[in-house]
């Protein structure tokens, strides 16, 4: 089961598209500047090209499919009433350069989803202007990087980082133009704090920091390594990854943390668009608020619109939401002031919640993982057995089936009609499988993974070559990697004549 | 795993062994077994001198990059340019086809003092051991 | 209400299977001082509440549904054919994450593949990655792929004054820490002609905009001039475009460009205060694996059926972690593919038809407006869909009283240029109709005389 490419339903003289005749005169053209050739694109008919893109979503699956435990990615269902919000004539249909006072609506919106990220946080400042979460940990790096420049101390160069990290951690390191030390996890997932202390001199900026980690583990002695690092004058960078298992539980900031990013496309439900549109808000204290990326959104009395009497408290009518540069920015991440159709998606989300609806989120999402990680400890190994957060890592390697590997596993889940976890990841587990069955999923479909896992261990002891071979119900088997790179076929060629 | 009798070895993975007063490079069978289908060899440029140890080059499979590292100091005389259309070669005879450099050592003595094939046996095994 | 399924008896089981009494006991190793705060925000909404709140929201704004727009300056109202948002709608799409396992994620991957090959088709560039946040980042990533190809020795950018200052800004905020410099903008005033003077063994890229900000278009061989030194100087050419002008306009790859980046939003994407849109990236097939981001691949499976994979990953962060081309994780797919499904329904007959309806629309909108008094049109190079107008009285004060016309006015050049302080750059697009413009021309006429008084 495939589908043509679109280029291949192409017929000369089809066209899904009716444009207005043009109503004025014709300029003449600047003939030096006109194409000789016509770009190279299909040409389709509105019917043909319905059918080819709803056919191709056929041969997809995402969280309104199935069930989609992909660790460290938070899979949880996307609520369609954010849709409906985002599409909203004001939201959609606002240029980002009108005058301000003609987009105070959004401006408010903007300035509301700051105060609740860092309500949530226990930051004292957000900027939304990220448009990922590595954008994010790029934007966090430079503050960290600044403040210290600012500060007259230029001897510093390193960020500390674990083994268990984010690929993406060490890479915003090196776009920032300073040096990664890699620290060790010691033999219960945390930090190692000799690691750490071994590392620890007045050439570090900071340390990037995931937590709960990606074993799912919260790192038990996080005061401990917060307090190392600010003693030797760095920073505490908090990868806001798994913020999904902390909202109402604990405050970021009051865990020791300086400098934050979100995940909006994780953590507050926005769909993840088959790889982004993300939103990656980065928060602060207050001795980084001036550093942050901008702009922000501020909000001032206006004194005209404002009737309270000395002793009124002011309401929302009083105030004229306007963007700032704050004081000793980094400066602007991205054109404009980040994603905002999905900053509209995330306070559509917290505003439905509240906070005590937040909590029940964390509360769930942890309670299914330690659910399910109670149930598959007895099946595969658990390399760190204790109280996971929201995800934990099993070994997909069974003692008494040895050529069965994770991705083995993985591929056979599939036939199941369940989405693999993460592969590989974290590094420090052999043949991991990164677990994170979200909130929103309920017991039955728990229940019915840990049947299919128990199910496909049963397989690799008694049938190994059905999981060689997976995924066997797919629209296509598995592909041969080595030959996409090996010869690149990047994008399609016409036919030679 | 197969060896070179008549190259010297790196405890990073590379074979070396002078050919005339040039040597010639390229990376173990243990290495390219440890990355399994080669995909992507990025080479030097002719003329361009690395130290012992510098990183010169890239190997690449699907999932793994790993770096190539001179094995003692040298100016490059010439490169495996059928590597580019064929990286398969490393894979199938790692040393022969499979070589990636050929330099002008600035001490061809220094080569002597790299490990022989039997030590480099020995030294893979110990890594399996730890594994 | 948390979206969650579990009823009371659901978790006493669960906690059972588990081995604890309570949810709390999970969380024991939280440091107690600052266990479950509570999270003053405002009380839970319904469904209808909240988008009540939310349509008042967006009702006090003014959107351009209600408005005549001849705002531009980087992120522009086009026609978005209804298939588009049919498309990307889909639940399949985009609820989908990034296609890491290829058996069940073909529709994303074949989308990605497509819109590789569209952009290139575009830009007449070899190849193109899967997207990056938007024009400006898409651009700071050409800064940065530029000094990887020279191999980090030449550590200098230079920078056409044209180029969108916010794009220039982020450039600089991307570079800070690598120790590269950025010139060529210290002048805003000089045209790219002079830009030549500026590039030497340490330039990494040179880098303009076609049209450029000020939506002028300097000829193709001024263009392959400065290409041709740039390549002399070792150096690559960095062009950022408008994809809707390549309907009709030379592509970027005629005149020499090594890599080619821009703002895709025009490509079916409402403006949407700014984001979320999309940066594409192409550029020549030897510096493929200096590229920045995701790369979908065709290739097969065991039974020799066609299907798409992510390819050449030995570049990203997940694989080179610190050595990665970038941190670039999360692009903008779902952008991208609303792009795709807005080129295949245009295709390249309909692509043109827009980009002559932007240029004649333009043209008699920069004739009228020559014949107000008080007003002049600047320049006299060709123009795409902008132009730049010099006004009687400051552009501010024209807005404010555009916007009673109902009328959104152009973007205010001095807060960038300060040369330029009462100078409007307007955007004029195939949505803007004869009507809209002889209104516009009624109003700046009106605005002008009351100005003039």
């Amino acid at each position: 089961m495939t589908e043509k490419l679109i280029y291949e339903l192409s017929r000369p003289g089809r066209c899904a598209c009716f444009l207005p005749k043009t109503d004025v005169p014709p300029a003449d053209l600047p003939s030096e500047w006109v194409r000789e050739e016509a770009p190279l694109l299909p040409e389709v008919s509105e019917v043909d090209l319905v059918r080819h893109y709803v056919r191709l979503s056929q041969l997809n699956y995402g969280v309104d499919t199935g069930f989609y435990p992909l660790g460290s990615c938070t899979m949880k269902y996307n609520p369609k009433v954010n849709e409906e919000a985002c599409r909203l004539p004001g939201f959609a249909q606002t240029h980002p350069l009108q005058p301000e006072d003609t987009v105070q609506g959004n401006l408010k919106l903007m300035y509301d989803l700051q105060c609740y990220l860092r309500e949530i946080s226990g930051f004292a400042a957000v900027s939304l202007q990220p448009a990922a979460g590595a954008h994010g940990e790029f934007a966090g790096i430079l503050i960290m990087r600044a403040y210290h420049l600012d500060r007259g101390d230029t001897g510093r160069s390193r960020i500390l980082i674990p083994d268990s990290a984010h690929g993406t951690n060490p890479a915003s390191t090196t776009m920032s133009g300073l040096e990664v030390v890699q620290l060790r996890s010691d033999s219960r997932g945390n930090v190692d704090l000799d690691d750490l202390r071994a590392n620890l001199d007045d050439r570090v900026i900071g340390m990037m920091l995931t937590n709960p980690n990606t074993l799912g583990l919260f790192d038990e002695h996080l005061e401990e390594v917060a307090r190392l690092v600010h003693g030797a004058g760095g920073l505490m960078y908090g990868d806001g990854a798994n913020l999904n298992a902390l909202m109402g539980i604990a405050k970021p900031a009051a865990l020791g943390f300086d400098v934050m990013h979100f995940n909006l496309h994780k953590t507050f439900s926005t769909p993840h668009g088959g790889g982004g549109p993300g939103s990656g808000p980065v928060g602060v204290t207050e001795e980084l608020a001036r550093f942050l990326p901008g702009p922000v959104v501020i909000r001032t009395l206006d004194e005209e619109a404002c009737t309270c009497g000395p002793d009124d408290e002011h309401d929302e009518f009083c105030y004229r939401y306007e963007l700032s540069q704050p004081g000793s920015s980094i400066g602007r991440l991205k054109a404009f002031y980040g994603n905002f159709g999905v900053m509209v998606r995330a306070y559509t989300y917290i505003r439905m919640l509240g906070g005590a609806g937040l909590r029940q989120a964390s509360e769930d999402a942890v309670l299914n993982a330690n659910y399910l990680q109670a149930r598959l400890k007895q099946v595969y190994p658990l390399p760190y057995d204790r109280p996971c957060m929201h995800e934990f890592v099993l070994e997909g390697r069974l003692a008494d089936a040895p050529g069965i590997r994770a991705l083995d596993i993985s591929k056979r889940l599939m036939d199941y009609g369940m989405h693999p976890p993460t592969n590989y990841f974290p590094l420090i587990v052999h043949e991991a499988l990164m677990i994170e069955p979200t909130e929103t999923e309920s017991k039955e479909t728990l229940d019915a993974f840990v049947d299919a896992m128990t199910r496909i261990a049963e397989e690799a002891r008694t049938q190994p070559e059905l999981l060689h071979d997976a995924p066997h119900t797919t629209p296509v088997g598995r592909l041969d990697e080595v030959r996409a790179a090996r010869e690149p076929r990047l994008r399609w060629k016409p036919p030679a004549p | 795993m197969k060896v070179d009798r008549a190259s010297r070895y790196t405890r990073t993975h590379e074979w070396v062994r002078l050919e005339g007063d040039e040597a010639v490079s390229g990376i173990t069978d243990y290495a390219q077994e440890q990355l399994s289908d080669i995909v992507y060899v990025e080479l030097p440029a002719i003329g361009e001198h690395f130290g012992k140890g510098e990183v010169y080059g890239v190997v690449e499979s699907v999932k793994a990059a790993s770096d190539n590292y001179m094995p003692v100091g040298g100016t490059i005389t010439a490169v495996n340019e059928s590597l580019a259309d064929e990286p398969q070669q490393v894979n199938t005879d790692p040393y022969g086809a499979g070589w990636m450099i050929r330099f002008r050592p600035d001490d061809p003595a220094e080569i002597e003092q790299l490990m022989d094939a039997a030590s480099y046996e020995e030294y893979v095994s110990s890594l399996e051991g730890a594994h | 209400m948390s979206y969650v399924p579990h009823t009371d008896a659901d978790r006493r089981e669960m906690l059972a299977a588990i081995g604890v009494r309570s949810v709390e006991e999970l969380f024991a190793v939280v440091p107690e001082s600052v266990r479950f705060p509570e999270l003053k925000l405002p009380e839970p909404l319904s469904e209808a509440e909240v988008l009540e709140e939310l349509r008042a929201l967006s009702d006090s704004n003014a959107d351009l549904d209600h408005l005549a727009c001849f705002l531009g300056a980087g992120a522009y109202r086009h026609y978005i054919p209804s298939v588009v948002q049919h498309v990307i709608g889909r639940s399949e799409f985009y609820t989908a994450y990034t296609p890491y396992q290829p058996e069940i994620s073909q529709g994303t991957l074949q989308t990605i593949f497509e819109y590789q090959s569209m952009i290139c088709g575009l830009t007449g560039m070899d190849v193109s990655n899967a997207s990056h946040y938007d024009g400006a980042t898409a651009m700071a990533e050409a800064v940065i792929m530029a000094i990887s190809v020279g191999r980090g020795k030449r550590r200098k950018a230079v920078v056409a004054p044209a180029v969108h200052p916010q794009y220039r800004e982020v450039v600089r905020t991307y570079t800070q820490g690598m120790g590269v410099q950025v010139v060529g903008d210290e002048d805003l005033t000089a045209d790219i002609g002079r830009l030549a003077e500026r590039i030497d063994g340490d330039t990494a890229c040179v880098i303009v905009q076609v049209p450029d900000f000020f939506g002028g278009l300097d000829s193709p061989e001024t263009l392959s001039a400065l290409a041709d030194a740039t390549h002399r100087a070792g150096a690559l050419f960095v062009v950022s475009v408008d994809p809707i002008s390549l309907g009709l306009l030379k592509p970027p790859a005629a005149y020499g460009a090594d890599i080619v980046v821009g703002e895709g939003q025009a490509l079916g994407l409402p403006p949407s205060f700014g984001g979320p849109y999309l940066g594409f990236f192409a550029c020549r097939e030897e510096y493929v694996r200096r590229m920045a981001g995701r790369l979908v691949g065709e290739t097969v499976d065991a039974q020799g059926r066609r299907g798409y994979v992510l390819t050449l990953a030995t570049r990203e962060q997940h694989i080179r972690r610190e050595r990665a081309t970038s941190n670039i994780c999360t692009n903008e797919a779902l952008c991208a593919l609303a792009a795709s499904v807005y080129l295949a329904a245009l295709g390249p007959r309909g692509l043109r038809q827009v980009a002559e309806l932007c240029y004649h629309r333009s043209h008699y909108a920069a004739k009228r407006i020559a014949q107000v008094p008080g007003f002049a049109v600047l320049g006299d190079r060709p123009f795409f869909k902008e132009f730049v107008v010099r006004c009687p009285i400051p552009v501010e004060e024209i807005n404010a009283e555009l916007m009673e016309w109902d009328i959104l006015g152009g973007y205010d050049l001095g807060r960038d240029y300060p040369h330029l302080a009462g100078h409007m750059l307007l955007c004029v697009t195939e949505l803007n109709t004869r009507a809209q413009i002889d209104d516009l021309v009624m109003a700046l006429r009106i605005i002008g005389e009351g100005g003039g008084e």
